[in-house]
């Protein structure tokens, strides 16, 4: 039976951690966004008042989940005479005013869609929606539109579908709601006069304020299961308990602590927090039924590794070598660039006089290694002409490196069967 | 590559880690995974292997295939829709979404979409990577986006700020792993002990320079007849591991100055390996026939480009008399060696200067001398530097190799080294 049950949490708590169900409780420092929000659009619905506003804040710190809290709390205000038309436009999504505008037609249902097609040219269309959307009185219904990732369409061109939104919204006929959401602090720079002038300029600004001890609540917060969510069934409740038993402890395990510390040092944010409880309860099933400190330990290893020590730790020696030269290079000529020519001068230093394994390979064959590192993107040109018909040989190009001399030094410590010569020899500093 | 038997050798975690992540397909899927790990670490086998076990609902795209953003989402929509009729036009990302949503409502069950070859994704429109980060939230389906791509997920960042996936590092063989895993690819009547031993053997020849599994069991497999030729030939038996060893020894070395480079073809290279070692290997490549006079004009490009002009009079002029070596002639700084640096650009004057001097006989200055540059031009032998409107001054650079000028003066009987500064 605890199969199921532990079936039916893991399923509550990866959608939570998925982003597809509202959190049961907002974060308090949204306490006064929320209401703001819900204020204004009230005021659309019921007083046919038009309005726009942006909310600023960095990413994942809960700016379309408050959105969407807010507006399906008006919606489902038995008070409101009038429903309230929702128009969900995306900047990822609608790349084009062209795009934006059928997608308005088509949300709106207007009389020239049927089904997904929109008919008519994007002239035509601007002008049948404008006319609608003029046309209106007091009487007419409200139309939210939000746009998510407005600094998006900022960048379409003259900005046209902006400003005949916020036009309309100033103008006063039909109640209109203009709501943006973007990352971008400086998005009031990327508005043209024009619309910048027709624009309420009401700005509301999210940021996270966690302390440590709210992370950790947050961290309880996800995973901890209110009896409230199920039906109330005894075998349930006793489940819960346990379940909730062991997050509060795991809260106060040493090892957790410390790698919840770690990670909030790095980011604040939710998003964090998500990454790294993803891997422990996927992973829960019978045999494994309650989230340990261990696992909790595993996912933070693989979420704090240094991607590039691990493609550092699979080149070959003579890629590796290679590496070393170029890093050589970089100290002697003080980060100047180098090139190809250069690189294997000094690589041929090392492996005639000092090292008793390496053989001379073939300068093509190295030429090989140094065009693979190319591909990995340890290197790159200095200059972005691009190596293809550019006056310069391959084999001349000015590269610089991009592995960091601690990082190098570190990654041959750990580098699986490294000879001793290759080792002495990136740690002295000139041959 | 395929490994279509079940048994992923060396990649059991790694089948384990999915396995977990894809578990429970009626729950809610991950939002976006990202696999990295060098080329030929088994990630996009190890991948398909998983959700085909699983029979999961999936479709891997190659990126570098869909080169257009329109080829890209048609064919995930197609492998997605179960009638063919609907979708034959989808350029842009509104459309795509507008249309997933609509094959997949139907189902509750999570889907996974695979890019492989994720890394050309970042050079195309901007938007489009961020988009399919997000595609989860967008669609608001269960769906779960993979991206699997040599480079780490430090270089996918953008201007614009994209959602982290779960990321899975896949490492690097081990020696013993690849032992394991070219074994494992054999057909199973070969002699898996006399094919490892071989094995090992090739990888302590070849470990050094090449990690990659992918040219090792090209080597693995070329060399593996030389090896058993003594065997078939009765000389040896399969014991006698020394007598083995030495017979393959010198087609291993001569194979070491070749890794990657596939001069020839697998074909001509075997046929090249069975003839007695003394006959010399032809260089197919890089023989190209000049004129006579072309040959001297190109001798003396590089000569102009690679010696600087003080020392021009040096080589050049006959009865100079000896220079003067004092001490800052002594001291050839190595960092301004032109063959480190690469080739300096020279006027024409001066490259028609040396070439009177190293041709013997007299030669009339005609148009035909003069045509033969612009025809070594065309041949990127020399490339033409600054403005086309110059001229009556025109520079060039001679960008051909070391290598190269020295098997062209040989046919001339023309001794370059002794002209060039960096090596006297």
């Amino acid at each position: 039976m605890t199969g199921t049950l532990l079936v039916q949490a893991q399923d509550i708590v990866k959608r939570r951690l998925c982003g597809n169900s509202l959190p049961v409780q907002l974060f308090s420092n949204l306490q006064s966004a929320e209401t703001d929000i819900y204020n204004l659009l009230k005021r659309t619905v019921e007083y046919a008042e038009s309005n726009s506003l942006l909310i600023i804040g960095p990413k994942s710190c809960g700016k379309s989940t408050l959105i969407k809290k807010v507006v399906s709390r008006v919606k489902k205000n038995e008070n409101a005479t009038k429903n309230l038309l929702v128009v969900n436009l995306n900047g990822y999504m609608q790349t084009d005013d062209r795009i934006a505008l059928d997608e308005i037609t088509r949300q709106l249902q207007l009389e020239n869609t049927i089904g997904d097609k929109v008919f008519g040219s994007f002239a035509e269309t601007l002008s049948f929606l404008l006319q609608a959307l003029r046309t209106g009185s007091n009487e007419s219904q409200p139309i939210l539109f939000l746009l998510e990732e407005f600094d998006l369409f900022a960048q379409h061109k003259n900005q046209t579908l902006l400003y005949n939104l916020f036009d309309i919204a100033q103008a006063g006929l039909t109640p209109l709601a203009v709501i943006g959401v973007t990352c971008r602090i400086d998005v009031m720079e990327l508005l043209e006069k024009r619309v910048k002038s027709r624009f309420s300029h009401r700005q509301i600004f999210i940021c996270n304020t966690w302390t440590f001890k709210e992370y950790v609540g947050a961290f309880k917060d996800c995973l901890q299961i209110k009896v409230e969510e199920k039906k109330k069934k005894a075998k349930w409740k006793i489940f819960l308990a346990k379940w909730n038993k062991n997050i509060d402890m795991l809260s106060e395990d040493l090892t957790v602590l410390e790698i919840l510390e770690k990670q909030f040092l790095i980011s604040q944010g939710l998003s964090g927090l998500q990454k790294l409880l993803m891997y422990p309860v996927w992973l829960l099933s019978n045999q494994h039924p309650l989230i340990t400190p261990a696992d909790i330990e595993e996912s933070a290893k693989s979420l704090f590794a240094d991607s590039k020590a691990n493609i550092l730790h699979g080149v070959s020696v003579l890629e590796l070598c290679l590496i070393i030269s170029m890093n050589h290079l970089m100290i002697i000529h003080d980060n100047q660039p180098f090139n190809f020519h250069m690189v294997y001068n000094e690589f041929l230093k090392f492996s005639q006089k000092k090292s008793h394994i390496l053989h001379n390979y073939s300068k093509a064959v190295v030429l090989k290694a140094f065009e693979h590192l190319i591909e990995l993107e340890l290197l790159k040109t200095r200059d972005h002409s691009g190596i293809g018909i550019s006056k310069i040989q391959k084999e001349y190009q000015p590269m610089v490196l991009l592995v960091e001399n601690s990082q190098l030094l570190e990654a041959i410590g750990k580098y699986p069967g490294c000879p001793t010569d290759v080792k002495q020899w990136a740690q002295s500093s000139i041959v | 590559m395929s490994v279509e038997e079940v048994g992923l050798p060396a990649r059991q975690k790694q089948v384990q880690q999915l396995t977990t992540l894809f578990h429970h397909p009626s729950h809610s899927a991950v939002p976006s995974i990202f696999i990295y790990g060098h080329s030929s670490t088994g990630k996009s086998v190890t991948l398909s292997h998983v959700l085909k076990t699983r029979k999961l609902t999936h479709v891997i795209v190659n990126c570098v295939e869909c080169y257009t953003t329109s080829l890209l989402f048609l064919e995930v929509l197609r492998s997605f829709s179960s009638n063919e009729e609907s979708i034959w036009k989808c350029d842009n990302m509104n459309d795509f979404v507008r249309n997933l949503r609509k094959i997949l409502s139907k189902s509750e069950e999570a889907v996974y979409i695979v890019f492989d070859k994720a890394e050309s994704l970042r050079d195309r429109n901007v938007n489009i990577l961020p988009a399919i980060m997000n595609l989860q939230e967008l669609t608001s389906c269960n769906l779960c986006v993979i991206l699997v791509s040599e480079l780490p997920w430090e270089k996918f960042y953008n201007g614009i700020g994209i959602r982290d996936p779960f990321i899975i590092f896949f490492p690097d063989y081990t020696k013993e792993e690849l032992v394991e895993v070219l074994c494992h690819l054999q057909s199973p009547d070969t002699d898996l002990d006399f094919y490892r031993h071989y094995v090992t053997m090739v990888l302590a020849v070849f470990f050094l320079a090449c990690r990659d599994l992918r040219e090792l069991r090209h080597l693995a497999e070329m060399n593996f007849s030389i090896y058993k030729e003594p065997i078939e030939k009765g000389v040896a038996t399969v014991n006698d591991k020394h007598k083995l060893w030495k017979n393959l020894e010198p087609h291993l070395r001569s194979a070491l100055q070749k890794l990657y480079m596939r001069e020839v073809s697998s074909d001509e290279w075997e046929k090249l390996q069975s003839k007695s070692s003394e006959t010399a290997l032809v260089k197919r490549q890089n023989i190209v026939e000049l004129p006579f006079y072309s040959k001297f004009i190109l001798i003396s490009a590089y000569l102009a480009s690679y010696n600087p002009a003080k020392t021009d009079r040096r080589f050049f002029v006959k009865n100079a008399g000896k220079m003067k070596r004092t001490a800052h002639s002594m001291k050839k700084d190595e960092k301004k060696s032109a063959h480190l640096r690469g080739p300096h650009a020279f006027p024409l004057d001066r490259m028609m200067a040396i070439f009177y001097s190293i041709v013997d006989g007299r030669v009339p200055p005609t148009a035909n001398i003069f045509a033969q540059i612009s025809s070594l031009v065309s041949l990127r032998f020399l490339s033409q530097i600054g403005h086309e409107d110059q001229i009556d001054s025109p520079r060039y650079k001679c960008i051909v190799s070391l290598e190269f000028i020295t098997n062209i003066a040989k046919t001339v009987n023309f001794e370059i080294i002794r002209y060039l500064f960096d090596f006297v």
